[in-house]
């Protein structure tokens, strides 16, 4: 029993059943599954289906985050990706052609990893902080999304581009077929060779990596790549889940719940160690929280109210500092200890 | 003895240029910053009618006095290295608890006193949790923003006008300077900018930020107040926020849980363009209120040009990080550690 307690995605995930579970209350039907003309159909599926992006932009983040950077940047690659590929579609004569969906997406999946490129240039060759790199991007990403539609909300009428998030392909929603073949991808190079390792190492100590022998420049350049990478797919399955591109809200404060869902999967910011399984637990308890508030009819918008609780919660329960001053004044766990002066720190 | 005397005046010689080059190069960046001022102010004159009107430059204080109060208050935190993603939301909720305590008939000194109070509460709280649960700035302060701007929506998921008198006279009020004419936000702006500058610049607090940011280990082995200061950072960011969130009432006459979306990005590229380091130690006042006026160009010259949409200004915002952070770089390569 305390093996299953001190295992580090004991909490997220007890967190995420009793979610679920609560959404019995308001949901009687919440955990039926129905096969409907060989669709699955049901809440779960739902919310699989709706936690694709936030799953493939954590996935990237996850990445990035363990060899200590961040990307910001996420949000407007999305909104990038998908402006460019509804623009390519509403000039085509044939907007449901199966060739005009293809070039649309690749179209949106290679500016993605162009923008991914810049943002490895700035931080593994030029050597800017990541947070920084990544706002420029940030910043400049959506002024680029909104100059590709002009400002207008460029709305596509192609069943074939819808398919991307809303089709089924054996029974199962496309989206999550998708994201669990990225996600399988990525676990299999990962933790099936050595790479995943690298990753760590250089986020545990980018110069003690280097000297030995490990590329620590390729390999930062390469995460966020990778990651550009995701936030394209991500922005492609968003603007075709609602037929349209706004490059104001496609992706809107996607980065800030990526990273909530990297940290809830116990992922430390400080980078050297990470955890695919806990960022996939992670984006699937955040899109639960989002459909529960849904359904019980509070206002979606205090949806923010419960994150913040939630990333409190589970960031404290994380920290050792937290614990350690729990396990020395149990009588008064909340108030905060009086530190000693002389207490030697090291910034994070 | 001669030759002792000699080498020492010599070697006082060495130092003093080094210390005079180090000097030089601490005002690099905010050089750069009023540079590129000039060049856009001069760019701006050269290309349109009315440009040079002295109007023009006291309007973008008046419609960025909300924003340089919660840059400065991001000034000290990113001073010490941190930063302070909460910002936007406070000035949201700021807006909201106005509007609503003003409904409900409080008088105005007291809302004002409240939402101060709260604003800084909510800011030492955030600094507590950063520095007794050793948890990072960036995650604390995510969860603040969504915490204020949750509280907001709790509030009222609409609009709520403001119609106290009070308000409505900070508001229109115009002081006249000469033949032109600035709002009472101006002045308040200006007096935090002058307070928070002299802070920092001749206090022991002011000093404890700049040592924090530097080296938080060595501050902390020097038996400098590391937890009081980095705590109080943060309470006064979000005392600042707090400020703006005032400020930007009067501004708009309402309190909107949508004010203010996205406005730390704002002041953290603010500060950013005005030559502060992102690292901490290094960066002033002066040249957070350079990067607002930055701001403001960039915004003038495009309702100027008229032809340019204003997405526009995101692309130059950024493309102005990316130049500023770049110089921030080569000045903080050729530094020696």
């Amino acid at each position: 029993m305390s093996a299953v307690l001190k295992h580090r995605l004991f909490w997220p995930v007890a967190a995420l059943l009793v979610l679920l579970l609560s959404n019995l209350i308001f949901t009687p039907g919440f955990f039926n599954i129905e096969v409907r003309q060989s669709h699955l159909y049901g809440s779960l599926v739902d919310i699989l289906r709706l936690s694709a992006p936030l799953l493939l932009v954590a996935l990237g983040m996850t990445l990035v985050i363990a060899t200590g950077g961040i990307d910001l940047s996420v949000g407007s690659v999305m909104a990038v990706s998908g402006a460019l590929a509804c623009l390519y579609i509403v000039h085509q004569p044939d907007q449901g052609a199966p060739g005009t969906i293809i070039v649309a997406c690749l179209l949106g999946i290679a500016i993605a990893l162009v923008l991914g490129l810049w943002n490895g240039f700035l931080v593994s060759v030029i050597g800017l902080q990541p947070i920084i790199a990544t706002l420029i991007l940030m910043v400049a990403g959506r002024g680029l999304a909104q100059l590709i539609t002009e400002g207008q909300i460029i709305t596509v009428n192609s069943p074939g581009y819808r398919f991307l998030s809303a089709g089924y392909w054996l029974t199962f929603p496309f989206a999550v077929i998708l994201a669990a073949v990225v996600v399988a991808l990525t676990v299999v190079l990962t933790r099936r060779t050595a790479l995943g390792m690298l990753v760590e190492s250089v986020g545990g100590n980018p110069r003690a990596s280097r000297l030995a022998g490990v590329s620590s420049r390729t390999l930062i350049w390469g995460v966020y790549v990778f990651t550009g990478l995701c936030a394209g797919i991500a922005g492609l399955m968003a603007t075709a889940n609602v037929s349209s591109a706004d490059g104001n809200n496609t992706g809107y404060l996607i980065e800030l719940n990526a990273i909530l869902a990297v940290v809830i999967g116990g992922t430390s910011l400080a980078g050297g160690r990470f955890s695919i399984a806990g960022t996939v637990v992670g984006a699937l308890l955040i899109q639960t929280l989002d459909t529960t508030i849904y359904t019980t009819g509070i206002p979606a918008q205090t949806t923010q109210l419960f994150k913040a609780i939630v990333v409190i919660a589970i960031c404290l329960i994380q920290s050792p500092a937290f614990r350690a001053k729990l396990r020395r004044r149990p009588a008064a766990p909340v108030a905060p200890a009086p530190a000693a002066p002389s207490k030697a720190e090291v910034s994070l | 003895m001669t030759i002792d005397l000699e080498a020492e005046t010599a070697a006082e010689a060495v130092i003093d240029r080094k210390r005079r080059t180090l000097t030089i190069r601490k005002y690099v960046p905010v050089l750069g910053t009023l540079v590129l001022l000039c060049i856009m102010y001069g760019i701006g004159i050269a290309n349109y009618e009315n440009f040079y009107n002295t109007q023009i430059l006291l309007n973008i204080f008046i419609d960025n006095a909300f924003l340089l109060v919660v840059a400065i208050g991001m000034t000290f935190v990113i001073l010490t290295g941190g930063i302070d993603l909460s910002v936007g939301s406070v000035v949201a909720l700021t807006t909201m608890v106005s509007a609503v305590t003003l409904n409900h008939g409080w008088p105005a000194p007291l809302v004002m006193i409240t939402v101060l109070v709260m604003g800084s509460v909510l800011g030492f709280g955030m600094g507590c949790m950063i520095h007794y649960f050793e948890l990072q700035p960036f995650i604390v302060t995510l969860a603040g923003m969504f915490l204020a701007r949750g509280l907001c929506y709790v509030i009222s998921t609409s609009s709520i006008p403001i119609d106290d008198p009070t308000w409505i006279t900070l508001s229109q009020k115009r002081i006249p300077i000469g033949s032109f004419s600035i709002t009472p936000s101006v002045i308040i702006a200006a007096i935090i900018v002058v307070i928070a500058a002299v802070v920092l610049a001749w206090t022991r607090l002011g000093r404890t930020v700049y040592a924090i940011g530097g080296n938080q280990q060595s501050a902390t082995l020097m038996g400098l107040p590391v937890a009081r200061v980095k705590i109080a950072v943060y309470t006064i960011s979000g005392f600042c926020s707090a400020a703006g969130g005032l400020l930007l009432s009067f501004y708009m006459s309402s309190g909107d849980p949508l004010h203010a979306v996205g406005m730390e990005l704002d002041a953290i590229a603010a500060v950013v363009i005005g030559g502060t380091i992102l690292t901490g130690g290094s960066g002033y006042v002066v040249g957070t209120v350079l990067g607002i006026i930055v701001l403001g160009l960039i915004q003038t010259i495009i309702t100027f040009q008229g032809t340019l949409s204003s997405w526009w200004t995101k692309i130059f915002i950024g493309a102005l990080l990316f130049l500023f952070v770049l110089l921030q770089r080569t000045v903080v390569r050729r530094t020696p550690s």
